[in-house]
């Protein structure tokens, strides 16, 4: 090694379009050097097997995520709302296509 | 296109490409399969899923006024919560359409004010007025209900990102039909004096309830085209005719009568027949003289002024000093080393 490339390559999160009419998803990481070796590297690491027609990588630093630990107070609006499901109101049985 | 065979020098060189592209778009609509954002598309099939999607995007965020105009006047915290519940949903499924929208190359501005300036259209449902708190029932049950049959098969439209949307807004939808109807059915219970206001509301939205899915087959130039390039997947009127079909019986069950003397169940089709709306009125409405079309565009134009300074002030901050702008460049093409910004992650 000439120590050509100093510390870590930087991290990039991989997500793969499974076929077309799905969302990409999240699949995992990888390290690469740049934009374009990240591309290639992902489709070597994430899809050897057809898993997907389109991938997009994005450095994890440019990821805003919220964190595990604010979880309560993030999600917690929501925690308590249970009108907004459907099966919160009581259709009779014998009302049709609802 | 020619069909005559053009030598193969430079004029040709240039129509070969599209020619392919047409063949490969066309092949992925004839396999049922998406057109994805970066796939090659026609002109007129971009233009016309962008004011599909936007006229979609738009409806929603009209169609939080006349239930907007409600949420102080709820009878109870119960249906106050539920109905603010509601509008957020509309909002939400509005943001989802606007951003199916500019996958197409048309930015958010853009479109805001297109539906301002009333050079793209919005469902014309929203027109209409909102009298009575039954009407909160109504919507969710007639004007939702047939915005769910209209969005489920829209699920599997052509255009990828269109499609996610419908998945998403039809999974929420399904609580607004069915607190509308459970509206109506305590309405229905009680007084005699509150069961005339339900039918008096259904008498007042089920012919433009109608209307929603747009007019006859054979006055809608567009549906061709929109079939076969599989941004629609049924007629205005086979969506019309299932509505009336779903209707019917819960019509019954609430106690309500649908005000056309035409619906009758027709047992060689297996399918109820029933009245035309007042095409002209649907006409009308669309072209700007139904009862709201003013007042709902004022409001949206007010609401899109009186927020410019909110706009602004957030760029200003987010262009700021000390907010890290000295790396807001370079990210884009990604064509260079890379590796000036390495080192930047602590993760």
């Amino acid at each position: 090694m000439t120590g050509q490339i100093s510390g870590e390559w930087p991290l990039y999160e991989v997500f793969v379009r499974g076929k077309r009419g799905l969302n990409h998803v999240h699949v995992g990481s990888l390290h690469a050097p740049d934009d374009q070796l990240a591309l290639r590297h992902a489709r070597d690491v994430y899809t050897r097997r057809n898993e997907g027609v389109s991938i997009w990588v994005v450095r994890s630093s440019a990821i805003t995520a919220s964190s595990p630990d604010e979880k309560d107070p993030l999600f917690a609006p929501s925690g308590d709302k249970v009108y907004r499901h459907p099966t919160f109101y009581d259709i009779p049985a014998d009302v049709p296509h609802m | 296109m020619s069909v005559v065979a053009e030598p193969a020098h430079e004029p040709a060189h240039d129509a070969e490409p599209e020619a392919e592209l047409e063949a490969r778009f066309q092949s992925v609509i004839a396999r049922k399969d998406r057109i994805e954002p970066r796939d090659w598309m026609p002109d007129a099939y971009r233009r016309t899923l962008v004011r599909q999607v936007a006229q979609h995007a738009h409806s929603e965020i009209i169609g939080m006024q006349p239930e907007g105009s409600w949420i102080s006047r709820a009878p109870s915290l119960r249906r106050k919560a539920i109905l603010l519940a509601k509008v957020q949903d509309e909002a939400g499924h509005g943001l989802y359409l606007y951003s199916a929208a500019e996958t197409l190359g048309v930015s958010r501005q853009e479109l805001t004010e297109m539906l301002i300036s009333g050079r793209q259209k919005y469902s014309s449902i929203f027109n209409y007025p909102t009298l009575s708190y039954a009407d909160m029932g109504t919507i969710g049950w007639l004007v939702d209900g047939a915005a769910i049959c209209n969005q489920v098969p829209l699920c599997r439209t052509s255009f990828g990102p269109y499609g996610r949307a419908m998945i998403r807004i039809c999974k929420e939808e399904s609580f607004h039909q069915r607190q509308g109807y459970e509206l109506l059915a305590t309405m229905m219970r009680g007084t005699d004096e509150q069961r005339a206001m339900v039918q008096e509301s259904v008498d007042r939205f089920w012919w433009p309830s109608l209307m929603m899915f747009g007019p006859p087959d054979d006055a809608s130039p567009n549906t061709a085209q929109s079939m076969a390039w599989g941004v629609k997947t049924h007629t205005n009127d086979e969506l019309r005719q299932r509505f009336v079909d779903m209707t019917v019986p819960q019509a019954a069950a609430l106690g309500v009568t649908l005000p056309d003397p035409d619906l009758v169940w027709n047992e060689q089709r297996g399918a109820h027949d029933f009245g035309q709306p007042d095409w002209d009125e649907l006409w009308a409405v669309v072209k700007g003289n139904g009862p709201c079309n003013a007042q709902r565009v004022a409001h949206r134009k007010r609401a899109w002024d009186d927020g410019a300074w909110v706009r602004e002030a957030a760029l200003a901050f987010a262009n700021g000093p000390g907010t890290g702008s000295d790396f807001g460049t370079g990210t884009g093409t990604g064509t260079g080393t890379g590796t000036d910004n390495d080192g930047t992650e602590t993760a």
